[in-house]
């Protein structure tokens, strides 16, 4: 069966893809920020997956609000970046792998996440950049499986709700018959908000706080409804719904085996974790 | 049923009522994914609100570059940011407008804040 070896989350500021195609990552307002990949870039040399399965939001670049699903899951033989509107630099297209994107599909349903599946899926810079950080250089390492959770149109999934489709992502790597190692990956936030008089917003006490239960006791982040969640981490950082399905997907004790923490990356608080299962860690 | 109430100072969600208020704001900045469709923007404004069916209040915020009032008549800030990017203006610079300080104040008060 195939086993989940770790999570990694990270934001995904469209800026960070700037400063990649700029080579500024040794900048001395971008080095605190990119030289926390490090450890990560080791972890995954040793880790070697071959999916990842990447749960992430799109900002208007595959759905529009004529068609706006909660959650989404592709289902493509490869996933393509394009222009977002500013003409940044696109990457490279991501190799699927519509066998395991199926199985999750067939197990989400069937664990009642009545998810939209999507055969052809453009991915943004919420899915592309996180990629360029784990593995820069642009040559993509493993086969990739976008999930897609709804945070521009309210109503919202709730932190419960993501944390459980975390879960049922979790059960269902765990019934893939194949040796496949599979490494979640959850992008955005952390605390930030670009709208509305408040646009500034940075609530360093309430990451925290997060990052901590995140990784001691996912369950207690269930008690915050959205506009909770909202009014403490900012209209974008809501984004850290990614962040309780990552945990969910590695169900019960994890190792905390790396965290970085700066502010600000543009608008935003910028986070990077890496976790592991108790289990999994020989 | 009622939706929850959520008031919280300076922000405004983006939901049923702004998605339906906003819908033909957010399709015009949905457009400017294409860089094709940025410089006929920015050749014509008036006639590609126009062509869009924004009402007088948008195209007005539009013509304007006033992120609030494009937030209060509809606008959606993740569509907004790329309107915003055809004008050559960043994240910084909006966050500048809404909160009425210079740019250098609002990057001030976000290095600031990791304090």
């Amino acid at each position: 069966m195939a086993e989940i070896i770790g999570g990694v989350a990270t934001s995904h500021v469209p800026a960070i893809g700037g400063a990649i195609a700029k080579a500024r990552q040794q900048d001395p307002y971008w080095k605190p920020f990119f030289d926390g990949f490090a450890a990560v870039h080791d972890w995954l040399a040793i880790a070697r997956p071959d999916i990842a399965v990447v749960i992430y939001n799109d900002h208007g670049l595959n759905f529009f609000l004529d068609k706006m699903p909660t959650f989404a899951v592709g289902a493509a033989p490869e996933y393509r970046n394009a222009d977002e509107g500013w003409g940044l630099p696109v990457f490279r297209p991501f190799p699927g792998d519509p066998d395991f994107s199926w199985h999750l599909i067939e197990h989400l349903v069937a664990d009642e996440f009545d998810i939209t599946t999507c055969q052809e899926m453009l991915v943004d810079h919420a899915f592309a950049i996180p990629m360029a950080l784990l593995w820069p250089g642009g040559d993509w390492p493993v086969r990739t499986v976008p999930v897609c959770i709804n945070t521009v149109q309210h109503p919202l999934p709730s932190p419960q709700r993501c944390l459980r489709l975390g879960e049922a992502i979790g059960r269902a790597i765990a019934a893939y018959p194949s040796d496949q190692r599979v490494l979640v990956i959850a992008t955005g936030g952390l605390s930030h908000q670009l709208d509305g008089e408040r646009a500034g917003f940075i609530n360093k006490e309430f990451d925290l706080l997060f990052l901590e239960k995140l990784v001691s006791d996912p369950e207690a982040l269930t008690r915050y409804s959205i506009p909770e969640l909202v009014k403490l981490a900012g209209t974008q950082g809501i984004e850290l719904l990614m962040w309780l399905a990552m945990r969910g997907a590695l169900s019960g004790p994890v190792n905390e085996r790396h965290r970085n923490y700066h502010i600000p990356i543009s608008n935003t608080a910028s986070a990077l974790l890496l976790l592991e299962r108790q289990a999994a860690a020989a | 049923m009622t939706p929850v109430a959520h008031e919280i100072p300076g922000t405004t969600l983006f939901d049923g009522a702004q998605a339906r208020r906003g819908y033909a704001l957010n399709k015009l900045c949905y457009s400017l994914n294409s860089a094709e469709n940025r410089a006929a923007f920015l050749r014509d404004e008036g006639g590609y609100c126009a062509r869009f069916g924004l009402d007088d209040r948008q195209s007005e915020a539009v013509r304007r570059r006033n992120v609030l009032d494009l937030i209060a008549a509809g606008g959606n800030v993740y569509y907004l940011a790329k309107m915003a990017g055809a004008f050559g203006l960043d994240v910084q610079d909006i966050g500048a407008q809404q909160t009425g300080m210079s740019v250098d104040a609002f990057k001030a008060k976000l290095v600031a804040a990791g304090r």
